[in-house]
């Protein structure tokens, strides 16, 4: 019964949504203040509808109702109840639902927090959304019904996929989708912004805090997914430019691009056409991974359950939404005027540059991911595309980027002076060169790509320091200042364990005994046996190592080897010993005789350098969005500026 | 022309690439080893450890290599087939390669799900499956009088496969 419930308030919040996503449309267009008044309520109603859906899934889940097909396939009954609850989203058809209650939830944020808002503009950004739920509420109604029964119940579920069993599932895919979903926000304000023939400075300025926290939340996402890999795949590695990841690493790469133009559209009124595209592109490359991952046109690690028809839908629906908004696009463009000029030496000009580099980077990612589908489509063979690819591309176009970060923030709009602005920063240039030279030295390993690469940390993190004695000298900064500078910072911090882990890590893969000992990274590590264990529902073969520094004893480790039944692979979990500056990471391999408790084991062992540092970097982007998006001016009633030009015939 | 049609220029001709993606099927990667004489190997059998098998003793028939494993859950999804068309008695000798498997594990499976092949050999660390290329349980080849090598399904044996591809091409190798 409850599950039907729940089914019934999907298919009731359908029917809501596609009267939210036309009545506001049409009445801001008709100028109707009772259909504009309609887009609120409306939110409520959808949000409220799919929570009640939502909450009836998760209650199946609870009570391991096995007569629904998705709980019989993704959850049982031995399960942990956290793992049982999060197991929600671990399918296909449950994220999708966690996806519409994202959405819903998003638009109801909007709806509270855009009381400054024109009661029209919000009504066609509201309008929009509905619009979009329409798709993804009837996607997961006909293609993906997470609420079918399966007749006869079965009686014992066949239990989620062991990788997912893991505290990564309960963070990863929900932080993710909150950026996926966010962008729709951004997305939303731009075609509303379009429709009503508005693209100024105000527009920008309202959309602004909404694409930063779905940015923030998409950074979060990302990194979090990637420190799930890193500890639980057992490789050691921590990107791997797998299709999924790229599907949901584009969308960043995007949406990083467009919080810096949409400051150039708010503060300077110009690059409003690009803004707009970039907009529109970005929420495109989420729907786009959406397709590339649930249709099975390529291959991946992250498998969902594939299915042709549920890709044929998504396509259609992809189609109708980005032909649309581009068609809109190039109809009120020519439209829109240039807004305010700006010299060579400027913000804008760097800003620009930022823009170029960042697309022409997620470009690159793009042809790299469907270049399999591309030469499989020409007939001309399969191949995959690999690290390699993507490191030797992606990589020096980010070089330049790490160069002008620094120098954005002290460059001045519209003109700027070259010679005082390096003048300014010219310590930090030294900085830089010195700890490029250092870092390889102290490592007593040179590496010129190390050195390059630090030197560009010392030399941001440096001018981050510059330019905040000075603005401080100034005044007390914004909050939205604050937040880029930590933003920048956790780039920096990012780019340090990325680097070092990549040039400086060490990895053996040995056979050893009970009583063998491997140094790896100047440390020992003495393997001490394996003994049996059992989990909730898993039988584990837990391995004892003890590490040891210059004949100290620093820490114990304890990587295992589980065993969830028939019917799933064997897993690997790693243990990590982490620290501020490094890592000590062992996994189990295959054990090599009969004897798995006594007898020797293929064993791997890392030392990963400032491994931490990758996500703490990531962090601390996300806490520099989510600082800037708290800036009171985005709070304010607008008043008229001088800036916001008001372009286009009015719709 | 509008020069801001680009993009949506640029949009439909993804959109044909996407839906004609749509039609491929990634996996199917052709094997090198179609074609080539099937990898010589000594396995036990599962059954009874005590005996070796190898692929020289099915000289002079066309028959079946199935790559299975208690833990794959797409074998679960081809089985009942295999079942079926052995039952019926239109398949030739289908020989089970089981893989990186527990022998308990194994034999239950086989008495739950039902037992349709010729015998089963126990490849436990995997070493035969590398010479053979496999990279994804279920696999199938198909090897001729010769024992060369004449097809490979990758993934679960469908209905369709069955009809279209593995019976005729039985049909004329037995010919």
């Amino acid at each position: 019964m409850i599950p039907e419930l729940g089914h019934f308030a999907l298919i009731l919040s359908l029917c809501v949504a596609l009267a939210a996503g036309i009545l506001p449309l049409v009445g801001a267009y008709r100028n109707q203040a009772q259909w504009i008044a309609f887009a609120r309520p409306a939110t409520s109603a959808i949000f409220v509808l799919i929570l009640v859906s939502y909450a009836c899934l998760t209650w199946a889940f609870y009570v391991d109702d096995f007569s629904v097909a998705y709980v019989a396939g993704h959850s049982n009954s031995q399960m942990p109840t956290i793992f049982r609850l999060s197991a929600v989203w671990g399918g296909h058809e449950g994220s999708l639902l966690l996806w519409a209650l994202m959405l819903a939830g998003w638009a109801i944020a909007v709806a509270t927090f855009s009381r400054q808002l024109p009661d029209a503009m919000v009504a066609r950004v509201l309008g929009v959304m509905g619009l979009v739920m329409v798709g993804l509420l009837a996607f997961t109604l006909f293609t993906s019904n997470p609420f079918e029964r399966l007749m006869p119940a079965p009686a014992e579920g066949r239990s989620l996929n062991p990788l997912l069993q893991d505290f990564g599932l309960l963070y990863h895919p929900p932080l993710l989708y909150m950026g996926y979903v966010g962008l729709s926000v951004a997305f939303a304000f731009a075609i509303a912004a379009l429709l009503a023939g508005q693209l100024d400075a105000a527009w920008a300025r309202w959309s602004r805090p909404w694409t930063i926290a779905a940015w923030a939340f998409l950074t979060l996402g990302n990194s979090l997914g990637s420190w799930w890999a890193y500890y639980e795949l057992g490789w050691g590695g921590w990107w791997f430019w797998d299709p999924v990841e790229n599907a949901s690493f584009m969308p960043w790469l995007l949406a990083t691009a467009l919080i810096h133009s949409l400051a150039v559209t708010e503060k300077r009124g110009s690059f409003k056409n690009w803004t707009v595209l970039l907009a529109i592109a970005a929420f495109s490359l989420t729907l786009l991974g959406t397709f590339l991952v649930r249709s099975g046109v390529l291959t991946s690690v992250h498998a969902f359950a594939t299915d042709p028809g549920r890709g044929m839908f998504i396509l259609i629906f992809l189609t109708f939404v980005i032909g649309s908004s581009l068609l809109l696009f190039a109809i009120r463009a020519p439209k829109v005027g240039l807004g305010g000029r700006f010299a060579l030496v400027s913000r804008e000009t760097l800003l620009l540059l930022n823009n170029v580099l960042l697309v022409v980077a997620c470009g690159a990612v793009f042809l790299g991911t469907i270049y399999p589908l591309l030469i499989d489509a020409l007939g001309m063979g399969k191949i995959s595309v690999g690290p390699p690819y993507f490191n030797a591309v992606f990589i020096p176009l980010m070089l330049p980027v790490l160069a002008l970060v620094a120098l954005g923030p002290t460059m001045r709009w519209k003109q700027s002076d070259l010679k005082a602005d390096l003048l300014k920063l010219w310590p930090a240039a030294v900085v830089g060169v010195a700890v490029g030279v250092a870092t390889p030295l102290l490592a007593s390993q040179w590496h010129s790509y190390a050195a390059l690469l630090m030197a560009l940390v010392g030399w941001i993190v440096a001018a981050i320091v510059l330019q905040t004695y000075d603005r401080l000298k100034a005044g007390k900064p914004t909050a939205s200042w604050w937040g880029m500078q930590l933003a920048h910072f956790g780039l920096a911090v990012f780019v340090v364990g990325a680097t070092m882990i990549s040039v400086y890590d060490e990895e053996r893969d040995v056979r050893m005994e009970p009583g063998d000992t491997v140094a790896v990274g100047g440390h020992v590590f003495k393997f001490l046996g394996v003994r049996a264990a059992d989990g909730p529902n898993f039988s584990s073969l837990v391995g004892s190592f003890e590490v040891s520094k210059e004949g100290q004893p620093l820490s114990m480790l304890y990587p295992e080897k589980r065993d969830y039944g028939p019917g799933h692979m064997p897993m690997t979990e790693a243990a990590i010993d982490g620290r501020f500056t490094y890592d000590l990471y062992v996994s189990l391999g295959e054990p090599l005789t009969a004897d798995k408790e006594g007898g020797p084991w293929a064993v791997r062992v890392y030392y990963k350098p400032f491994a931490f540092w990758i996500w703490g970097g990531c962090l601390f982007m996300a806490l520099g969005g989510f600082i800037a998006m708290a800036d009171r001016r985005y709070r304010l009633k607008l008043k008229p500026r001088p800036a916001a030009v008001a372009v286009g015939a009015a719709a | 022309m509008n020069k801001f049609l680009l993009p949506l220029v640029a949009f439909v001709a993804l959109i044909g690439l996407l839906a004609f993606g749509l039609t491929l099927n990634p996996r199917e990667v052709p094997s090198p080893l179609v074609g080539k004489p099937a990898p010589a190997f000594s396995l036990p059998k599962l059954h009874d450890e005590q005996i070796m098998f190898s692929p020289q003793e099915m000289k002079g028939k066309v028959w079946l290599l199935n790559v299975w494993a208690s833990w794959c859950v797409s074998c679960r999804e081809e089985h009942p087939i295999i079942v079926e068309y052995a039952a019926r008695g239109v398949l030739p000798p289908v020989v089970g390669l089981n893989y990186k498997d527990k022998r308990d594990d194994a034999l239950r499976w086989l008495l739950r799900f039902g037992d349709p092949y010729l015998l089963s050999v126990a490849d436990v660390d995997g070493r035969v499956g590398i010479d053979y290329g496999v990279y994804g349980v279920p696999e199938t080849y198909l090897i001729d009088k010769a024992g060369v090598i004449r097809f490979k399904q990758i993934g679960p044996i469908t209905r369709k496969a069955m009809e279209e591809k593995i019976l005729p091409l039985v049909k004329e190798l037995n010919q």
